[in-house]
């Protein structure tokens, strides 16, 4: 039987994965809103803590990132194989400068001894400890929905390369494109809401 | 549409797989939907024979036959078991998978990859759910609902059960959105919205609450992961946290998690009455659409499982309330079946007598909800043995009938054969009368106060117990029988027609079993899905 082929329903597919995606963060975001308002003192101070910058920077990095998907796949409707080559290639090194920022950050924090279970962390009160829960495990989350687009993103850009993707061809790419966007989205809700309630 | 000389169906058309290969790495859907019916078939006896375990400990108070860390564990496997790896993917993964895409005239579902994928990941996630009995330091025994802060602090190996769940959610987020997308752009042309069979029309209602209730239970797991590895104290109150925001996050999914079992339930009900009235449904858009009703209010009542532990009133009154509201989609359902009935030329054939009991049984189940659903009477009959009686009832008695029902009447189709009829009716009465007598006198002593999860219990207590127990026998006895009898027919039934029941829908225009790609020619649809002339 010839291959069934139906881009809007592909498309419909991926969309309701995002939903579940975010509904997923959802949930947490839903955590965070109670115990936010339950220690706002405690949120707030904690979140100093926080590097501003390198969060800032992340978020333009990550925008930066979805604009070169999005730009990719208007290369491939246009059947410029390498310019999309390229700009996915520009997206995945975006996001492992993402990664290494995060690294640093997360890596500061510990040698400082802030991480769930430290020792000086039990000194701190209930409210701060429950922010830097909050931290790891929704930055935790998100890191590792970064390594998972970067691998959609790696096996779309060998499909472009093979020529599997292509002009007629592409709603593979529009999806993993979706997918990158939705990374992109959470991000730009955390890095308000852990970083800039000081 | 059927042609004179039989076509090689799908149990012989094995796309030049061998062996076992065949089955496990095929993505024809009505295969992927036999791997779930064998591997929730085996799950079902095991989690039984567990059930049946606790009965004869409970026969006697004081210790019978295990010492009470056992019973613990026992009854958490055994809801584990029943609820994530039989009833959750049940009807919607075996009957779904296999006859969505026939019912809407579609040669398989929109992604049958990632419906093959979905298998797969069940298996992992019972793979799992098996290792965190063995594995570690003894089987969890926090109850299936592993509410903290005890699961966060028991010593027993909670984080591989707790894991077990998350991947089996997984694998029903990605069953539900595939049967989104299948009916929104697989119906056959000409099939409206409104001519579509009831069958698929519940399968959509609880696809919806399968992609966007479980993601939350999701990330809930995932947090008493983090509390149980790193201590991020998001449910005990040492760190700040706070165990009811636990049982809230819980029941948001595991409230709509049982309409996902009962709603395909109903819908398989609703397939089997009007083909052995044969009339065509009486409500018919009454009856798709309370499926959407039930799904959408049923997300905002999980707080009645929480009325005894602590909420402010208004937040008990509206959930109450709610509560109220939600049974009257199901009440629509029961009376359009009976409506159905009136007047039809009746055919007590085996699939239908399941059907009648579900009804009876679902009564039951539903009825004594609005007990437990209103305030004052709930706080009596909380965590006691009603309440055990209540969800065996709707659960088993709804779900687990249905899923009899259907695979009576479906059996011929699947497989081509038909079997010992006699013999069933036999089995579904001995199930009827074994299950009566097990969850009956729950209701009885549970009103008198006996608990659930209990190991031990007042002598008061005990003659309820032994009947009881004795219907669990009875009902262990019947099932076995139902299932030898359907096993027994692959070697001595006789060769079923296309057609035994006088079915309108798809399904029984097709030879019996279907070809691989159930149909030749696309079928175009002109008129409404019971049409009994």
């Amino acid at each position: 039987m010839e291959e069934h082929r139906d881009d809007i329903g592909s498309r419909m597919g991926m969309w309701i994965f995002i939903f579940t995606e975010i509904l997923l963060f959802g949930g947490l975001f839903l955590v965070y809103a109670i115990f936010r308002a339950k220690y706002s003192a405690e949120f707030h101070s904690a979140a100093y803590e926080l590097n501003t910058f390198l969060g800032a920077f992340n978020t333009v990095i990550l925008l930066i990132s979805s604009m070169t998907v999005a730009m990719s796949i208007t290369a491939v409707q246009k059947g410029d194989k390498k310019l999309a080559l390229i700009l996915l290639g520009i997206t995945i090194l975006m996001a492992l400068t993402f990664l290494v920022n995060k690294y640093f950050e997360w890596g500061h924090k510990v040698h400082m001894g802030i991480y769930p279970g430290s020792d000086l962390l039990k000194q701190f009160e209930q409210g701060e400890l429950m922010f830097f829960g909050l931290y790891y495990f929704m930055t935790g989350l998100h890191v590792f929905h970064i390594i998972v687009g970067m691998i959609i993103l790696l096996v779309v850009m060998y499909k472009v390369n093979s020529g599997t993707i292509n002009a007629d061809k592409f709603v593979l790419l529009e999806n993993g494109g979706l997918y990158w966007h939705l990374v992109d989205l959470i991000w730009i809700f955390l890095f308000p809401l852990l970083y800039l309630i000081t | 549409m059927e042609n004179e000389s039989k076509q090689l169906n799908y149990l012989e058309d094995t796309q030049g797989r061998k062996g076992i290969w065949a089955w496990i790495l095929s993505t024809d859907h009505k295969r992927i939907g036999i791997l779930y019916l064998i591997s929730i078939a085996v799950f079902f006896v095991v989690g039984g024979l567990l059930g049946g375990l606790m009965r004869a400990e409970l026969i006697a108070p004081g210790e019978t036959i295990m010492d009470p860390q056992t019973y613990n564990g026992i009854f958490t496997v055994h809801g584990i078991i029943m609820i994530f790896l039989v009833v959750i993917p049940g009807l919607g993964a075996v009957f779904g998978n296999f006859f969505l895409p026939i019912m809407i005239g579609a040669k398989d579902v929109m992604f049958p990859k990632l419906n093959l994928f979905s298998w797969w990941i069940y298996i992992v996630g019972a793979v799992l759910a098996i290792c965190s009995q063995f594995a570690g330091d003894g089987a969890p025994d926090t109850g299936w609902t592993f509410y903290a802060p005890y699961s966060t602090e028991s010593g027993t190996n909670v984080i591989f059960a707790v894991f077990a769940a998350f991947v089996l959610g997984f694998s029903s987020i990605l069953t539900g959105l595939n049967f989104i997308v299948t009916i929104h752009r697989m119906r056959a042309p000409g099939m409206s919205w409104f001519r579509m069979p009831l069958f698929p029309w519940s399968l959509y209602a609880t696809a919806w609450i399968q992609v966007l209730a479980t993601p939350i239970v999701g990330i809930t797991l995932l947090m008493i992961v983090a509390e149980r590895l790193f201590q991020i104290g998001f449910f005990d109150p040492n760190l700040g946290g706070d165990p009811i925001l636990y049982q809230h996050l819980f029941w948001i999914y595991s409230h709509p998690a049982v309409y996902i079992m009962i709603l395909p339930a109903m819908g398989v009900i609703t397939e089997i009455i009007p083909t052995f009235c044969k009339k065509a449904v009486f409500g018919y858009k009454a009856i798709a659409l309370s499926s959407l009703a039930i799904a959408g209010v049923g997300y905002f009542v999980w707080g009645h499982h929480m009325y005894t532990s602590g909420m402010s009133g208004t937040a008990r009154w509206f959930f109450s309330f709610l509560t109220f509201i939600v049974a009257i989609p199901s009440a629509i359902k029961v009376f359009n079946w009976v409506s159905t009935m009136y007047k039809g030329s009746i055919d007590v054939r085996t699939p239908f007598l399941y059907a009648l009991s579900f009804i009876f049984l679902f009564m039951i189940g539903g009825l004594t909800g609005l007990v437990l659903g209103s305030l004052a009477s709930d706080v009596h009959v909380h965590d006691t043995a009603f309440v055990v009686a209540h969800f065996h009832y709707i659960i088993f008695g709804g779900m687990g009938f249905a899923f009899f029902a259907g695979i009576h009447y479906w059996y011929p189709k699947m497989f081509g054969i038909m079997y010992n009829e006699g013999k069933a009716n036999i089995a579904w009465m001995i199930i009827f009368v074994g299950f009566n007598v097990l969850y009956f006198p729950l209701f009885v002593i549970g009103m008198q106060g006996m608990p659930r999860r209990y190991f031990d219990y007042l002598p008061e207590f005990q003659t309820g117990h032994v009947i009881s127990s004795i219907g669990a026998l009875i009902l262990l006895v019947g099932i076995f029988m139902m299932i030898w009898n359907l096993f027994r027919a692959r070697k001595n039934g006789t060769i079923a027609e296309a057609n035994p029941w006088g079915g309108v829908t798809l399904e029984w225009q097709l030879q019996s079993p279907p070809t691989l790609y159930n149909f030749d020619e696309i079928p175009t649809i002109t008129g409404d899905p019971y049409n009994y002339k």
